[in-house]
């Protein structure tokens, strides 16, 4: 390019930059500009431009800044000229500036889901934190380490802001922050979408209908309208960009997206809804049949064809989803596809598909009015069934097909039906494929290995008190039967405290329930009360006011109460503590006798179970006692066999126990947790995470109805107790006294 | 001194006059009479609200007997039955119970719900349910013979059943039983319009939403929606209540406040009402 073209543009000498690849598109370049930006503008794009290319990092950023700039601008207003060129020249400052020009190349497709200038800002802000948090500084000094992830979180944004509104990415990415900020792997993997939390977290933080809030409903729906209970498995739309998965069902389930936005004035529970009756009216009244005499063709003729006669008649149950398919189905527009150049086959059989479900769809093809005739004929009289339906897609593409039907390049547009499943159960195949087999016996050695494994883990959430949410199915917790010792010593240890059996047998008969209690006073009743009656009666004779309440009856007066003990069987409980000379196990091992004693004797509900913890992965849950087990060898056995080892994750086993209290029908439920120390893990550094994650579990059980109260042997547990159990709590300063306690106390809960 | 003042109920107030509309469904009534015509006790066993109290009115009437229903609850005891003495400006004075007054007069006496009693409350019917046919008034010292044309109709809903709620052995073994539920959805339909007056095709509709409800028993409701609520829905709708509004009036929201459910039915009823 020679001086004298430079010079014929005197935009060009405004922009300090003397790459020449700038050069060759410089005119095209303006031309936008001068189209889209004012003059004001046009002089703020090309100081920005010129401030980039002093950052030193080559051509590329400026380039990118030069195409992108006026469409952003048009889109957000003409600020972010200026905005976008400060923005990078900041991010140059920084270590980080290996990041711009995937920063800048990413910034299009994030403008385009933005609404304004401030929305902009709102977006740098959350990069330049996350920046700043995740480079290490040494001694509190400037930052001297790049972010190991910023890049990788530039260049997920793309589909991170298609998938979260600014809020939600702004939480995504501090959750991100908050627990990989020292772990640069781990950071890596969480920013670019690699680790199993940062999908969770970014599913829970989506915008739309989550199938997981409404799970429930949808199998309400199901239940209710269907009168089916499948098993409902939800699929990821966003991990495959280029092959969006289909709704489809086998003998699993079915499987449906995970998240539905709003559309075409339909809500995302209607979608699912629509989605779930497609699927569910194939189930009543689809019948595989045969697919090796069809051509691909002739396959996805009848497939559409069999689609509109399932939703024809779920339709004659439910005359509502007639306006609800409408809404969903594409209406693809006559005469759109040239069958000059394209293959229209799809697109004519979408039309029919429209046609079938609308009246009032209003194409004029006299074919596809015939054969909607056919097909109404066919329907008039009963269900039909696939194999006759599919005559009529048959003759449907052999009366209209065209050889350009054989083009590679199909007619896409308005032809994808995306709340119909991918129709895989309509069909059987004679030659069966060898991978089927295979897939079968894969199956079967891996339940063979789950059942070895034993039972498959729970997974809970746990509170984050940060940021003030739950982690989804952070901690998994893994149930087995305690191993069992003798039953016999149990035995010996009740002998040994059978003094306090004594006492406690005299409280307890006192607990029992009563069969009968006399209520007097009554004015209606099963029975008169003489003295009351007599009273009364010399009242009314001596002439003033007899009181009418001169029957009595009786009431049940019975116990409804179920109880779980949990124990903290942590590393802990194997200490002698101060003025002892048992370990704290051998303790409980002693207090839990009693108590189970008692409350036999009591005849309530009850169940013991032990747990501790390795990290969140494997929380041990040890299944002591069951409501329905009595106190009997096997139970004390295991008591006798109770060993302790590692840590305290107190919510997750509290939850786990809870689901068992939950299943059991009794008026009044109570979770007894016998603990000597705080809530803890050896992944966990901050103490109060686990404090605020129990106290969260207390107030879920609270919700569920689960009354739960803690004894404490810690003698310090003062400092942490009241904030996860309130004044549910007991601490017991003299662990001597525990086996005594215990049962006096539990009598006294449920007095 | 008061025992003609007993004697002298008027059986006349018992009686039902006009014939209440009972849609036969299978050989129920022919049962029903054999049972009668031998005395025998019968139970009626089946959800709220499917018809046991109405087909009980429907027989007393074709039988031409006196009915006598009590609808028994948990603090019913053997003197609510059986009757009791209460005091007036002369001292005591006995009241028979509803059980006694049907014992004497020859009634069909109908105890509704009779689990809700308590077990030792129920056991007061056993002496009348066997050959012996009598009634023992222990506090009066009456041993009162069941009037020859006496009967006892019992029914209870075995969808509450629980531990404490549930018919003793030696109760239900002095019964001939009927197990009745909902209609099908033809009887049912007919049995709207005949009751109600609307039109076959909101008839159809509204038993459609019923089975909705039916089908979601267990999963977060206790009892399905029953025919008496249909009836509920159809006259409000005839009395102009636009559909829509009429059945979540009287079919959802009385029977869940749990919002998901709800959420459901209606969505159930908009689809069908489209
Ligand atoms: N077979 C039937 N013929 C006519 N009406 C019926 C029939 N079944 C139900 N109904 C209608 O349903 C209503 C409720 O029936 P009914 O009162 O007999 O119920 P129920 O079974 O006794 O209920 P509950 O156990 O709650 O007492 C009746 O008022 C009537 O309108
Ligand atoms: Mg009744």
């Amino acid at each position: 390019m020679s001086e004298t073209e430079l010079a014929e543009n005197p935009n060009r000498e405004k922009l300090n930059c003397g790459f020449e690849q700038i050069d060759p598109v410089f005119d095209d370049l303006m031309e936008e500009a001068s189209a889209l930006l004012s003059e004001q503008g046009v002089e703020d794009y090309l100081a920005g431009a010129s401030l980039i290319c002093m950052i030193g990092r080559g051509v590329e950023p400026v380039l990118s800044y030069l195409q992108d700039i006026p469409a952003m601008a048009d889109h957000l207003g003409e600020e972010i000229v200026s905005l976008v060129s400060q923005t990078v020249w900041k991010f140059s400052r920084t270590i980080n500036g290996k990041a711009i020009p995937v920063f800048l190349q990413t910034l299009p497709a994030v403008a385009r889901r933005l609404g304004d200038i401030d929305a902009l800002q709102s977006y740098f802000d959350i990069i330049f934190d996350m920046m700043d948090k995740t480079s290490v500084s040494i001694h509190g000094h400037h930052a001297t380490i790049p972010s190991p992830s910023l890049s990788d979180l530039l260049e997920k944004m793309p589909y991170l802001i298609s998938q979260l509104s600014l809020v939600n990415l702004k939480n995504w990415v501090d959750y991100g922050i908050r627990f990989y900020s020292t772990h640069p792997e781990r950071q890596r993997d969480f920013f670019s979408l690699q680790s199993a939390d940062s999908l969770a977290i970014l599913q829970r933080e989506r915008q739309g209908t989550l199938f997981y809030d409404h799970e429930r409903k949808l199998n309400l729906y199901m239940q209710g309208l269907w009168d089916d209970d499948p098993q409902l498995v939800p699929y990821s739309l966003g991990f495959d960009e280029l092959r969006k998965p289909v709704p489809y069902f086998d003998a699993l389930g079915l499987r449906i997206p995970d998240v539905y936005d709003d559309t075409n004035d339909v809500s995302g529970i209607d979608r699912y809804r629509a989605t779930l009756a497609h699927m569910a009216a194939h189930q009543r009244w689809t019948r595989p049949i045969i697919a090796d005499n069809y051509s691909p063709f002739q396959r996805m003729a009848v497939e559409f064809v069999e689609d509109a006669r399932v939703e024809y008649l779920a339709i004659q149950q439910y005359p509502g989803l007639r306006q609800l398919f409408i809404k969903l189905h594409p209406r693809p527009i006559e005469g759109a596809c040239d069958p000059e150049t394209q293959s229209c086959l799809r697109h004519r059989m979408a039309m029919l598909s429209l046609a079938l479900l609308d009246p009032a769809h209003g194409y004029t093809d006299p074919d596809i009015l015939e054969f909607v005739d056919r097909f109404h004929d066919a329907m008039a009289n009963g269900e039909s069934s696939t194999k006759n339906i599919a005559g009529i897609g048959l003759s449907y593409v052999a009366r209209t097909r065209i050889q350009s039907d054989q083009l590679a390049n199909i007619f896409f547009d308005d032809t994808e039906i995306n709340y119909r499943d991918d129709n895989r159960h309509m069909w059987t195949f004679i030659e069966e494929g060898d991978e089927e087999e295979s897939f079968d016996d894969n199956r079967q050695t891996q339940a063979e290995e789950e059942e070895l494994k034993g039972l498959p883990p729970r997974h809970y959430p746990e509170w984050d008190y940060h940021s003030q949410s739950y982690r989804p199915d952070w901690v998994s917790v893994y149930e087995a039967l305690h191993p069992s010792g003798k039953a016999t010593d149990i035995d010996k240890l009740l002998d040994k405290h059978s003094a306090v059996l004594k006492r406690m047998k005299r409280v307890l008969e006192l607990l029992k329930p009563q069969n009968y209690v006399r209520v007097r006073y009554q004015e209606e009743g099963s029975e008169l009360d003489l003295d009351i009656a007599i009273r009364s009666l010399i009242d009314l004779k001596s002439g003033s006011q007899p009181d009418p309440r001169i029957n009595m009856s009786h009431k049940h007066d019975g116990r409804d109460i179920a109880v779980m003990l949990l124990l903290d069987l942590s590393q802990s409980t194997n200490d002698i503590p101060q003025g002892a000379t048992q370990t704290i196990l051998e303790l409980c091992q002693e207090s839990v006798s009693l108590l189970s004693w008692s409350i036999e004797q009591l005849g309530d509900k009850f169940a013991i179970a032990g747990f501790h913890s390795n990290t969140r992965h494997d929380v041990k849950y040890h299944h002591i006692k069951g409501f329905s087990e009595h106190w009997d060898d096997e139970v004390k056995g295991r008591i006798a066999g109770m060993k302790s080892g590692y840590s305290t994750r107190m919510g997750a086993a509290m939850r786990h126990a809870a689901h068992y209290l939950e299943a059991q029908k009794a008026d009044k439920k109570l979770l007894l947790v016998l603990t000597d120390g705080e809530p803890a893990d050896i992944d966990v550094d901050d103490e109060q995470l686990l404090i605020q994650d129990t106290h969260k579990a207390v107030q879920e059980l609270d919700q569920q109805g689960i009354y739960s109260y803690c004894i404490t042997l810690d003698p310090n547990a003062d400092d942490y107790v009241t904030d996860i159990f309130g004044n549910q709590h007991m601490v017991i300063d003299n662990v001597n006294k525990l086996p005594e306690k215990l049962p006096a106390l539990f009598a006294s809960l449920t007095k | 001194m008061n025992e003609e003042a007993n004697t002298m109920t008027d059986t006349n107030q018992y009686l039902i006059k006009d014939e209440p509309f009972y849609q036969v469904q299978d050989d129920e009534v022919e049962l029903y009479s054999a049972a009668y015509e031998a005395r025998l006790p019968v139970m009626i066993k089946g959800p709220t609200g499917c018809g046991k109290s109405r087909f009980v009115e429907h027989m007393a009437w074709k039988l031409n007997r006196p009915l006598i229903t009590v609808a028994c609850n948990e603090d019913m005891t053997a003197s609510d039955l059986v009757g009791r003495y209460l005091l007036d400006a002369n001292g005591t004075r006995w009241l028979d119970g509803p059980l006694t007054v049907a014992a004497r007069i020859g009634a069909i006496c109908y105890l509704d719900e009779v689990v809700e009693a308590r077990q030792d409350t129920t056991v007061v019917i056993h002496p009348l349910t066997d050959h012996r046919r009598v009634l023992p008034l222990d506090k009066k010292g009456e041993l009162l013979e069941a009037h020859p044309d006496f009967q006892l109709v019992i029914s209870y809903n075995p969808g509450y059943q629980s531990l404490m709620k549930e018919l003793k052995q030696s109760t239900k073994q002095r019964f001939t039983a009927f197990e009745f539920d909902y209609p099908s959805a033809e009887v049912e339909s007919s049995i709207l319009q005949k009751e109600t007056g609307i039109n076959a095709e909101l008839a159809d509709k509204l038993v459609k939403v019923a089975g909705t409800a039916r089908n979601l028993k267990g999963h977060g409701l206790d009892e399905g929606i029953s025919t008496r609520l249909l009836t509920y829905a159809a006259t409000l709708m005839d009395k102009g209540i636009a559909p829509k509004a009429a059945c979540k009036m009287a079919l959802v929201r009385p029977i869940t406040d749990d919002a998901d459910i709800r959420d459901t039915l209606d969505h159930a009823i908009n689809t069908i009402f489209a």
